[in-house]
């Protein structure tokens, strides 16, 4: 009978309070468990997405929303900018690569993206089935898409105009499925891909019919076109410091780093980050109290069961062991069983999350919640010490006289 | 065998008792008798290696007890020392049987169940090895803890006021088994009390003043 199923059976004996205080851990390492997750997550996806690109051209507003909608595909694009002008820019010798994005329309809420074959090249993508879109109105859908929306290669669909809904449907060209995308790990799962000109047709047929949501609706030649975005790749370190101040002094247009706006973003939200941290170190806090309280009083309803133990041969250091060994134990179990929650929660709230740009995961195991665990021992530590410090020192003779 | 040499202890409130030499052979069966506050609890831990005293030593088969460390000291008792208290004290979270086996855990021995068997069905408890201390009358949760008292084959075998709190038929069954196991194991038992009706059971006496 080893110290430790002493301790074990102990627990056992009083399974009130201790479901209590493993409650009371277990909730509070839940909510550590899910900001842990969840904020790493979505810090992880921010960087995924924008990985390889430095910087976003578009029209003049709000750089985080051009950054919201060129990199992320969840907010409204600021506007249009000239081809030709974003020729001219992609033509700079700071730029090694440039990728034009004309959006507007989607389907079933998954956004039609116009763009050239330097997507591939800049998001490193891969085919699993078909190929990469060639000509108009052929397209090349995102794994999650092709999914969702249960499509396969050679069948058609409507684009509607607008980012989300469906009821300003372009009836005169039907896009093809060409191919599907494999698995990417980011924000291209979720994206029908499509050649520039297909989105531009799509549009002058509207033109035509004096459909007005282009403030320049002139003849559809090359120079007047436009599009919405540039997605920029450096050539070299230089341009950081050239190149967005060029842009912003000398065009019509804006520049934009998704990495500074990005970590903006993550800043904002980090507050309340930071704010439920609080708040579950302060539940940790109270059930580390909790476990004090418990074992401090069934220690003055056990020290005569300590100092039998100690007539019967255990020493000092076993009665210490005991008591610590029940404090660890309590803190412990709580500790798994709030990962175990926090995991669980994350992927039930992932699973009812809207947006597929963002959904979280609980079935991602982080390194660092090895610290979470660290932190369960040393808050059963930090509550069963004083206890057990007692135990140890405990004048076995006075206890016993006492009877 | 075991010896008390120039023994006294100092209590806390400055009034200090001193005991008689003592010599104890291996195997007698002894009384000791005293009145409320004469010191039998006293002298009792320190003979079982609870309570070191300001002066004097203990020797037990040949062991001065208060020469060795705290840790060898519990472990020393542990192994040869049972002791009985006036109320039985298991450990109420453990069965019958896991009490036992903790008292030989706790003094280093190998769990052996068969010894756990045999000393229950000695004291005519084997059929609760498997229930809880709640679970049992107060005849029985003192047969057990006669029981934990001689699992490891102690030396000595001390009892403090094993029979005040029992009725004069339980009394005498506790001093029958008390007797019996001290021969059984071969241990020298001595069994301190202000109990009249014990009184009868032995020849050798040590009185305290």
């Amino acid at each position: 009978m080893s110290p430790l199923k002493i301790s074990w059976k102990s627990i056992w004996s009083k399974p009130l309070s201790s479901a209590l205080n493993i409650m009371l851990i277990a909730f509070g390492t839940g909510i550590l468990t899910i900001l842990l997750l969840a904020s790493t997550q979505i810090s992880d996806k921010l960087e995924n997405n924008s990985k390889d690109i430095d910087l976003v051209v578009g029209a003049k507003g709000s750089p985080l929303q051009l950054i919201l909608s060129s990199i992320y595909y969840i907010d409204f694009p600021t506007g249009n900018i000239p081809l030709k002008e974003a020729q001219e820019l992609a033509r700079s010798p700071f730029v090694k690569k440039a990728v034009p994005l004309a959006l507007g329309d989607n389907y079933n809420g998954v956004r039609i993206v116009g763009t050239d074959r330097n997507f591939v090249g800049i998001y490193k993508l891969k085919v699993k089935e078909g190929k990469f879109w060639q000509n108009d109105f052929e397209t090349t859908i995102g794994t999650s898409v092709a999914e969702n929306l249960k499509l396969k290669i050679g069948d058609t669909f409507y684009g509607a105009h607008g980012l989300t809904g469906s009821t300003d449907v372009h009836k005169t060209h039907a896009y093809k499925v060409a191919g599907i995308l494999a698995p990417q790990g980011n924000v291209t799962d979720n994206l029908i891909l499509t050649n520039i000109s297909s989105v531009w047709k799509m549009h002058d047929h509207e033109e035509e019919k004096a459909h007005n949501h282009d403030e320049k609706s002139e003849a559809p030649e090359i120079e007047n076109k436009e599009i919405t975005s540039l997605l920029i790749q450096y050539r070299s370190p230089m341009s950081v410091v050239m190149f967005p101040r060029m842009v912003n002094e000398s065009t019509n247009m804006q520049a934009a780093s998704p990495a500074q706006e990005s970590t903006r973003l993550f800043s904002l939200i980090g507050v309340g980050v930071d704010t439920l941290q609080w708040f579950a170190v302060l539940i940790m806090f109270i059930a580390a109290i909790s476990v004090f309280v418990n074992l401090y009083n069934s220690l003055k309803e056990r020290s005569y069961d300590l100092a039998i133990m100690r007539t019967l041969g255990a020493s000092r250091g076993k009665l210490f062991l005991i008591v610590i060994a029940e404090g660890i134990m309590l803190t412990l179990a709580g500790t798994i069983i709030g990962i175990v929650l926090g995991h669980l929660a994350l992927q039930f709230i992932g699973s009812n999350q809207e947006s597929s740009q963002a959904r979280l995961s609980g079935l991602i195991f982080l390194g660092e919640e090895a610290y979470l665990f660290v932190a369960g021992l040393a808050i059963g530590i930090f509550a069963a010490i004083i206890p057990a410090v007692q135990a140890y020192r405990s004048n076995i003779s006075k206890i016993l006289s006492k009877n | 065998m075991i010896a008390l040499n120039a023994v006294s202890h100092n209590y806390q409130n400055g009034h200090k008792i001193g005991f008689k030499d003592w010599q104890v052979d291996d195997g007698s069966q002894w009384l000791l008798l005293g009145a409320s506050g004469s010191g039998k609890t006293t002298l009792l831990h320190i003979l079982t290696g609870i309570l070191k005293p300001q002066q004097g030593s203990v020797i037990i088969d040949g062991t001065s007890i208060y020469d060795l460390s705290s840790k060898d000291l519990d472990q020393f008792r542990g192994r040869n020392i049972g002791i009985i208290f006036q109320r039985p004290h298991l450990i109420k979270s453990l069965s019958i049987k896991e009490n036992l086996v903790m008292a030989q855990s706790f003094a280093n021995l190998p769990t052996d169940l068969n010894r756990v068997k045999e000393v229950l069905t000695s004291l005519g408890i084997a059929d609760k090895k498997n229930a809880y201390p709640s679970e049992l009358s107060h005849g029985q949760l003192q047969r057990v803890s006669i029981a934990r008292a001689v699992i490891n084959r102690p030396t000595l075998l001390i009892a403090d006021e094993p029979t005040s709190s029992l009725d004069d038929k339980n009394a005498a069954a506790v001093l029958e088994l008390l007797i019996d196991q001290s021969g059984i194991n071969q241990a020298t038992l001595i069994v301190a009390t202000h109990d009249k009706r014990v009184k009868d059971a032995f020849t050798n006496t040590y009185e305290l003043s």
